[in-house]
C-alpha cells in the first residue's frame, strides 16, 4: 500500500507546490503586510505595527463597514424573504418540472454577472425601460431616479445572489420527509403550526448556508456598488481596492482584508455550531 | 392543495422571469436599431459591425482566448494530477493540502485579488498576461480537482492495481487506465474553469498590467461610463459563447453519468 503511494509522489507535487506558492504563501504575506508600517507609494516598512488595525477603528473607516454590514442584512433579509419560498417551492414540483427549475436556476451562474447587472442598468436609468412603461401607464409623471442609488444596489446584491438562497434552501427541503409534516398535522397541529415546529426547523440549516452563501460576497461585491450605485456608497470591497489601486496604503488594505476574513470565518464556525446544535434537536 | 401548487407555481413563474428579464433586455436591445434602449425601432446588425472594427475590443477577445485557454490547460495538468495523487498518496498533510487548494474558491474574490496583487508586485513579477495567467489558473485548478475527485470516487481501483500487476509503472497506469477513465470528468472541470476564466472581473482587475485588457474588464470599464448599444451586441456575444460551452458540458456530463452505470 505505502509503496503504490510512493510512486504517485510525482503527481500530487505540481499541485502542492502550485497550492504553496500562489495560494497558501500570498495569504501569509497579506496577513503580516497588515502588520507593517506603510512607506509611502508601494512601498513598505517592515517594522511591526497594529496602526493599521487601529486606523480601521476611525470613524470613516469604522463607518464603511457599518455601512457595509447593513448593506450586506438588508440585501440578506430581503434573499431570505424571497428565497426561502423560492427553494421551499422548487422542493415540492414534481420530478420532472424540478429538473427544468434547477436548469433555469443554474443557468445564470454560468453567465457573466456583469452583463446580468448591465441588463439592469438598461431598465432602471432615467430614460429606461421601467420609468418608460410606469410613465405610459400614468403612473407617475417625472421619470423614478432609481439607478445610482441605494436600492438600485441592493435591487443588485438581491438579483446575483438569489440564486445562492434558492438553490440551498432547495437542497435542504428537497431531502425533507413530507411524512412528519402529515404526522404533525394529524397529531393535531394546524397548517402554520406544523410549518413553524417541522418544515421550519428542518430547513434551517439551508436557510443558514444560503445566509453565510450570501452575506459573505455581498461584503466584497464592491462592482455591484460601482456600476449601479455610481461609486456613491463606499463599501469594504471598494475601500480595499481603492486603498490598493489609488490609496497606495497597501498594508491599510491588507488589515481590511485581513477584518474581513476573520469575520467571515467566524460566521462560518458559528453556522457550524448553530446547525449541529439544532440537528442534534433534531434527531433527539 | 390545488390553489396552493398554482400559486407556488406562480410564485416560481414571476421570479424566473425577473431572473431572465435583464439578460432578456441585454439581447434584444442589441439587435435595436436605435441607440436608446427604451423602444424597440428596428432590427439591426450596426452594433455588431461598430463592435468588430473596434481594434481594442478585438484585442481584449483575443487576449481573454488565450487566457482561458493557457489557465484551463495548466489547471487540468495540475489539477487531474493533484486529484489522482491525493486519491493514492496518505500524508497527513493530506487534509490540509486539500482545504488549501480549495481555498481560492472560498474566500471573497476580492481578497484573492488583492492578495494575488500584493504577492505579485513583492515579487517583481511584470503585471500583463503572466500574472493574469498565474491568478486564473489559482482559482481555476479548484474546479478541475473537485470535478475528477468526484469521479474517482466512483472509479474501480482493481482496474488500476490489475496495470501495476502486470508490470506498468505508476505513468504508464495512469496514462493507459486512469487518465482515459477520469477524462469526462477532465474536460467537464476544463470547461467550467474556461467559463469562470472567460467571466472573471474581480480578480483580473488586480492583477492585470496597465495595458493589458481582457473581455470583462473592458466590459466593466465601459459599463461605468453608462450604456452603449456595443456593449449590448459584446455581451450578446459573450453570453453566445457560454452557452455553447454549456451545452458541451451538458452533453459530456450526461455521457459521463451515462458510461459509470
Amino acid at each position: 500500500m505505502r509503496k503504490r503511494g510512493a510512486g504517485s509522489v510525482w503527481m500530487i507535487l505540481p499541485l502542492y507546490i502550485f497550492t504553496l506558492i500562489f495560494v497558501a504563501l500570498p495569504l501569509l504575506y497579506v496577513i503580516a503586510l497588515s502588520f507593517s508600517t506603510a512607506d509611502g507609494g508601494y512601498g513598505v516598512n517592515w517594522k511591526f505595527t497594529l496602526d493599521n488595525y487601529k486606523q480601521i477603528l476611525e470613524p470613516v473607516y469604522l463607518q464603511t463597514f457599518t455601512g457595509s454590514f447593513r448593506l450586506a442584512i438588508t440585501s440578506t433579509l430581503i434573499i431570505c424573504l424571497i428565497g426561502y419560498p423560492f427553494g421551499y417551492f422548487m422542493a415540492k414540483l414534481s420530478e420532472g418540472k424540478k429538473k427544468l427549475a434547477m436548469l433555469f436556476l443554474m443557468l445564470p451562474f454560468w453567465v457573466n454577472s456583469l452583463i446580468r447587472l448591465y441588463g439592469w442598468i438598461i431598465i432602471l436609468q432615467k430614460k429606461g425601460l421601467l420609468n418608460y412603461i410606469l410613465m405610459k401607464l400614468g403612473l407617475i409623471q417625472e421619470p423614478l431616479k432609481i439607478l445610482y442609488s441605494y436600492p438600485a444596489i441592493v435591487i443588485g446584491m438581491v438579483y446575483v445572489l438569489l440564486p445562492f438562497m434558492a438553490l440551498s434552501v432547495y437542497s435542504s427541503a428537497e431531502k425533507l420527509d413530507w411524512s412528519l409534516i402529515e404526522a404533525a398535522r394529524d397529531l393535531g397541529a394546524g397548517r402554520w403550526q406544523a410549518f413553524w415546529s417541522v418544515t421550519f426547523k428542518l430547513t434551517l440549516p439551508g436557510l443558514l448556508s444560503g445566509v453565510i452563501l450570501t452575506f459573505i460576497p455581498s461584503m466584497g461585491l464592491f462592482f455591484i456598488a460601482d456600476i449601479l450605485g455610481g461609486n456613491k456608497i463606499v463599501l469594504v470591497g471598494s475601500l480595499i481596492q481603492e486603498q490598493m489601486t489609488r490609496g497606495n496604503n497597501w498594508p491599510f488594505a491588507a488589515a481590511l482584508a485581513v477584518v474581513l476574513m476573520v469575520l467571515t470565518t467566524l460566521m462560518i464556525v458559528v453556522y457550524r455550531k448553530i446547525t449541529n446544535v439544532k440537528e442534534l434537536e433534531g434527531i433527539g | 392543495m390545488k390553489k396552493n401548487s398554482k400559486l407556488s407555481g406562480l410564485y416560481l413563474g414571476i421570479l424566473f422571469f425577473l431572473m431572465y428579464l435583464p439578460i432578456g433586455v441585454v439581447v434584444v436591445f442589441s439587435f435595436n436599431e436605435a441607440r436608446l434602449p427604451v423602444r424597440f425601432t428596428g432590427f439591426s446588425m450596426k452594433w455588431y459591425q461598430e463592435l468588430f472594427q473596434d481594434r481594442d475590443m478585438i484585442q481584449a477577445l483575443k487576449n481573454s482566448l488565450i487566457l482561458a485557454v493557457s489557465s484551463c490547460g495548466v489547471s487540468a495538468v495540475i489539477g487531474t494530477l493533484g486529484a489522482v495523487g491525493l486519491s493514492r498518496i496518505h500524508w497527513k498533510t493530506k487534509g490540509v493540502m486539500e482545504y488549501i487548494s480549495i481555498l481560492p474558491l472560498m474566500i471573497p474574490e476580492i481578497i484573492l485579488g488583492m492578495v494575488l496583487m500584493a504577492f505579485f508586485y513583492m515579487l517583481h513579477l511584470p503585471f500583463g498576461m503572466l500574472t493574469l495567467l498565474i491568478g486564473h489558473t489559482v482559482f481555476c485548478v479548484p474546479y478541475i480537482l473537485m470535478e475528477v475527485k468526484a469521479r474517482l470516487v466512483g472509479m474501480d481501483p482493481s482496474l488500476e492495481e490489475a496495470a501495476r500487476d502486470l508490470g506498468a509503472g505508476s505513468f504508464r497506469a495512469f496514462w493507459d487506465i486512469t487518465l482515459p477513465l477520469i477524462m469526462p470528468a477532465v474536460i467537464s472541470g476544463s470547461l467550467l474553469a474556461f467559463a469562470m476564466s472567460m467571466d472573471d472581473v474581480v480578480i483580473s482587475i488586480f492583477v492585470t498590467g496597465p495595458r493589458v485588457s481582457t473581455l470583462p474588464i473592458k466590459v466593466y470599464t465601459q459599463m461605468k461610463t453608462g450604456v452603449t448599444p456595443e456593449i449590448n451586441a459584446l455581451c450578446t456575444i459573450m453570453l453566445g459563447a457560454i452557452l455553447l460551452v454549456l451545452a458541451v458540458y451538458l452533453i459530456l456530463g450526461k455521457r459521463g453519468k451515462g458510461n459509470k452505470r
